[in-house]
């Protein structure tokens, strides 16, 4: 391997070396510091005069005089079914004190696109035995279902009950889960890895730990090196693999920095102008492909700065991801868990997932009128603020009774409460009953008359 | 121009300089040693830029470039049909084939098979005079598709020497001039360069989409362009899924630029399934995709409009009605600006390049009615959805879209967030279509479908200033006769504006019903009214028998008899 010790310049996270041999667009780089240490790094930008590379663990002690050795390979990372149960920094090695990884396999972290003609369309219903999302926003298997969530909120709790309850019904097959965090505190880790040993998730799960204190520039890798790991269980091993990414926001913090420290031309916020097809990259590695057995469901966690759910990184998740999951603020303090506000939230791919033989058969026209009531009702509070309850018709009283019902009966549950989907839909009939049967709209009379209470009271007497 | 090759001096991304190369803007180049497909955007000084339509990793500097000395063309023939294709026309389903379930690079692929035979029937005789742009024959390509053979726009035509019916390949002659010119199945044209017609002729015919809101209130003609903005989530993609199953052309192309590879996927499953109620026949036979999704290489995203616009033209030239369905041109966009930024070009507002405006417009100008070379009348409608980032319209691919554009379906959070679907909002939408369809509206439907459709908006008008006291006041305090007001506002939109896109017989509503809908709204107005005058509280018309069955009546598949039944409780329950 060829050695250069031609650095030029550094600039943040970047070294421009230049007078080298060819170097491939994407290549691997060793930079040797004079204490004998190695850092990684990969190449952004290469010409004949001079090449840029982006250090993964920071620039700080490497001066013009370090060694820089191009490998002549691209970033990869070891792939076995040994992974599972492993612990790994976020550049993939391990940190367990484990042995090292004996690659079945060495990956290319980038990934291919799947060609959407061999994707097959998400329709297995997942239930996570929490309300708001199996009976607002059903999660499906391939799907990629963001967290927006806000500093202080609990997001991982939910995230936790969502690996620990998942399951598809009436199949025996589990989820491995591949944890991937980026910049997130060592408290917060520490919980994660309390809980999945705790609960034996750990010898189905693939960690990845880049925490607050790790370099920053790592982010970058560590969520393509989660999703190579999950490819390779999903498409070697057969298993439905549940990604939790968390924090994207600290990935796309990271990704700004390097782009500033290019001088390239900025896009909102100082965001670069290409953050939509990088978080693309990262997100439409979710999914579900003909002919082969496993599957990968994605759940990203964000916070949103200043829960500014137009902020670019909430924003364009938002255009790629099949929904998002919104919590809320005022749910929170109303003391609400999980405070999941199922009015900005969203599941896209639900509709193929519900319904008779995979949810029930009142599941849609159910979801139309729940969302349709609830959201009347919290419109009805704005107008109860200014007037005042008593000046509200009859009708509008028990759409906003209905709105408080829903928050503190629908939404509220416990933290190890799972609850099936029959629950959940059943919960909704008793609350949809508090309100006048002529205002239920959006649902058939076939369903009303086999769901709700009031008949089947009858039919019970 | 003939081929030439120089080498790779620089990568960065996307974007590939090369040296001592001989170029033209928008040469179709091959980088490196995979033979990555490339176009030439940019000459400075000796260096040639070159946007690479596939990933650059591990391609180095010093490796060959070659200039093929054409342009980013398409493959246009019997084969396109059905296809899907990526963003520079390489069908997926054989890429499949050749890597497997990811993308791989530097394959080659045409858009059309060439190995297929299609069964060729003349329709000139030797000896006829043919010019550029018209039918010398037809090959049924589908069941519902008649593809009409042309003589390339850029050829110039002559006298026929020869002329053979049968079973060709779209590569073999099947006619000859008397200059020697052979004239095939398939010719390529360039994406970049719209293809000629006669004329432009006025959009008087509407292209009715089966969804109320839009034929009823805010109308897109035949040739017309329409826009989509919207906030995530609040179902771009589904009306664009609508427009595309149910609109009335021949041909619909559906572009999905940058989106999600899921939607794409859910469209290739569905339009088999799906029946097109005007032919019985299903949707995929005149459906042709274009899908370069989000994490696809981006300059084949910005390439992709062009790829799908271009199909589209070429069946317009046959004379058919093509509907073509862009979803979305924000990433389109964002495409450009990624490509601008690594070219270092000075940027414009938000860091959009500086010809966003001109592009935008040069390419909703491709729409139109026209009077193609062939004498035919056939057309292209465009409808562009558009992504504003945090749903702020005020940003510059909604504003300068909405500069070209002549109807405008504002798409809303909110009405989203209560399911109120398709959740575009009547009170900031609009089409300037409507003044010259009025007049097929009236030949076509009904002599009363302008005023109906007039006054049912003016209560939709009227509701939100009224809705603005009732914040204040609350609803009990309005007279009674603007509570009723109220109340008829929410059957329109509730039952005539709300549609159901999958439920089985909402999903689809032809005009006719519309009228029909729409008169009875205007028939239970009237009682209302008429009831309340007679003495009758607004409580009591409120909870008038047979209002719930009305409502639901749209979603029998006899919706009429439904309706009436419910019309008649109505009617003795009133009184009047």
């Amino acid at each position: 391997m060829e050695e250069y010790k031609t650095i030029t310049q550094v600039a943040g996270p970047l070294i421009f070396v230049e007078k080298t041999k060819p170097v491939a667009y994407g290549e691997l780089v060793n930079v040797v510091l004079p204490d004998g240490s190695t850092r990684k790094g990969q190449v952004l930008d290469t010409s004949k005069n001079i090449v840029v590379v982006q250090m993964f663990e920071g620039t700080r002690g490497i001066d013009k005089s370090c060694a820089v050795r191009f490998t002549g390979d691209i970033v990869k990372l070891s792939c076995s079914k040994d992974l599972l149960g492993r612990i790994l920094s976020g550049s993939g090695e391990p940190i367990d004190g484990g042995p090292p990884i004996i690659p079945e396999e060495r990956i290319p972290i980038i990934g291919s696109a799947i060609n959407p003609y061999a994707r097959k369309y998400p329709r297995e219903f997942i239930q996570t035995g929490i309300s708001a999302i199996d009976g607002m926003n059903t999660l499906v298997r391939g799907q990629k279902l963001p967290i927006f969530s806000g500093s202080g909120l609990p997001h991982n709790d939910i995230a936790l009950q969502i690996a620990r309850q998942a399951k598809v019904r009436g199949q025996a097959e589990e989820f491995a889960v591949v944890f991937a965090a980026m910049g997130i505190t060592y408290e917060e880790a520490y919980q994660f890895m309390k809980e999945f040993e705790r609960t034996g998730a750990l010898e189905r799960a693939v960690v990845f730990l880049n925490l607050a204190k790790d370099p920053a520039i790592e982010r970058i890798i560590t969520p393509r090196m989660a999703l190579t790991a999950a490819e390779y269980l999903a498409y070697t091993y057969d298993y439905h693999v549940l990604v939790i990414l968390t924090d994207m926001t600290n990935y796309c913090e990271a990704l700004r920095e390097i782009s500033a420290a290019r001088e390239e031309v900025p896009g909102r916020r100082g965001y670069p102008g290409y953050m939509y097809t990088d978080l693309a990259t990262i997100y439409e590695r979710a999914g579900r492909i003909r002919g082969r057995k496993g599957t990968i469901t994605q759940f990203p966690i964000l916070t949103m700065p200043a829960d500014d759910i137009t902020h670019p990184i909430p924003d364009l998740t938002g255009y790629i991801t099949e929904g998002q999951i919104v919590l809320s603020r005022e749910l929170h303090a109303k003391g609400i868990y999980p405070p999941i506000n199922v009015l900005p939230s969203l599941s896209r791919l639900m509709k193929e997932g519900i319904g008779e033989g995979m949810t029930r058969d009142d599941h849609k026209q159910w979801n139309d009128q729940m969302y349709a009531a609830y959201a009347e009702g919290v419109d009805l509070r704005g107008l109860v603020a200014i007037v005042g309850e008593e000046a509200l018709s009859e009708r509008d009283r028990k759409f906003l009774k209905f709105a408080d019902e829903f928050e503190r009966r629908f939404v509220n549950q416990g933290k190890y409460e799972d609850r099936d989907i029959e629950t959940t839909l059943d919960l909704g009939w008793e609350l949809l009953a508090m309100l006048p049967e002529r205002e239920l709209t959006k649902i058939e009379r076939k369903y009303i008359e086999k769901y709700h209470p009031a008949y089947r009271k009858k039919k019970a007497s | 121009m003939e081929m030439s090759v120089g080498e790779i001096f620089r990568i960065s991304g996307p974007l590939v300089v090369a040296e001592r190369l001989k170029a033209r803007m928008y040469d179709l180049c091959k980088v490196g040693e995979e033979n990555l497909m490339g176009e030439v955007v940019g000459l400075a000084g000796d260096k040639v830029l070159i946007q690479v339509y596939e990933d650059t990793s591990g391609i180095r500097p010093g490796e060959k470039v070659v200039n093929t000395g054409m342009p980013l063309s398409v493959d246009l023939g019997p084969g396109l049909i059905g296809n899907i294709y990526d963003g520079v026309q390489r069908p997926l389903p054989l890429l499949k084939e050749i890597s497997g379930d990811f993308i791989s690079r530097g394959i080659e692929a045409p858009g059309i098979d060439k190995k297929k035979k299609w069964d060729f029937q003349p329709l000139i005789k030797k000896g006829d005079e043919v010019k550029a742009g018209q039918i010398i024959g037809k090959v049924q390509e589908t069941e519902v598709v008649e593809h009409r053979i042309l003589v390339p726009p850029n050829v110039r035509g002559g006298k026929v020497k020869e002329v053979y019916s049968g079973n060709f390949t779209v590569d073999e002659p099947v006619a000859v001039l008397e200059d020697g010119t052979e004239l095939k199945m398939a010719h390529k044209w360039p994406v970049r360069i719209p293809r000629p017609y006669v004329e432009k002729l006025p959009p008087v015919v509407p292209l009715l989409t089966g969804q109320r809101i839009l034929d009823t209130f805010f109308p897109i003609a035949k040739g017309g362009t329409a826009a989509i903005p919207g906030p995530f989530g609040s179902g771009k993609t589904v009306t664009q899924h609508q427009l595309a199953k149910w609109s009335d052309a021949n041909i619909v192309v559906y572009i999905g630029c940058g989106e999600r590879g899921n939607e794409m996927t859910e469209v290739l499953e569905e339009f088999p399934e799906l029946i097109d109620p005007r032919t019985g026949k299903p949707l995929m036979l005149r459906t042709v995709l274009v899908a370069n999704t989000s994490n696809m290489p981006v300059a084949a995203r910005e390439a992709s409009v062009y790829t799908g616009i271009t199909i589209a033209e070429y069946f317009r030239d046959m004379g058919y009605d093509v509907a073509l369905q862009a979803d979305s041109t924000s990433r389109w966009a964002e495409a450009m600006r990624e490509l601008s930024g690594r070219l270092e070009e000075m940027p414009g507002e938000e860091g959009y390049p500086a010809y966003l405006a001109s592009r935008l417009a040069e390419f909703y100008e491709r729409a139109g009615r026209v009077k193609t070379l062939c004498g035919e009348i056939g057309s292209v409608s465009v409808v562009g959805a558009v992504s504003p980032p945090g749903g702020d319209f005020s940003e510059p691919v909604t504003q300068n879209t909405l500069r070209i554009v002549k109807a405008f379906w504002g798409l809303d959070a909110k009405l989203a967030g209560r399911r109120h679907f398709p959740a575009i909002n009547w009170l900031i939408s609009y089409s300037l279509y409507t003044g010259t369809l009025a007049d097929w509206y009236a030949k076509n439907v009904a002599p009363d479908w302008n005023e109906l459709r007039t006054w049912a908006m003016s209560v939709l008008q009227e509701e939100a200033t009224l809705q603005e006291i009732v914040m204040l006041v609350g609803s009990d305090a309005l007279p009674e006769s603007q509570r009723v007001l109220l109340l008829v506002a929410r059957i329109i939109r509730d039952f005539y504006l709300s549609q159901y896109a999958y439920h089985e017989v909402d999903s689809y509503c032809d005009v006719r019903k519309q009228y029909d809908m729409l008169k009875a709204i205007k028939t239970v107005n009237d009682w209302f009214y008429k009831a309340l005058e007679a003495g009758k509280t607004y409580e009591e018309i409120e909870k008038v028998e047979g209002f719930d069955e009305f409502m639901r009546s749209k979603l029998e598949r006899d919706y009429k008899t439904a309706m009436s039944r419910a019309l008649e409780k109505m009617k003795k329950s009133l009184g009047v």
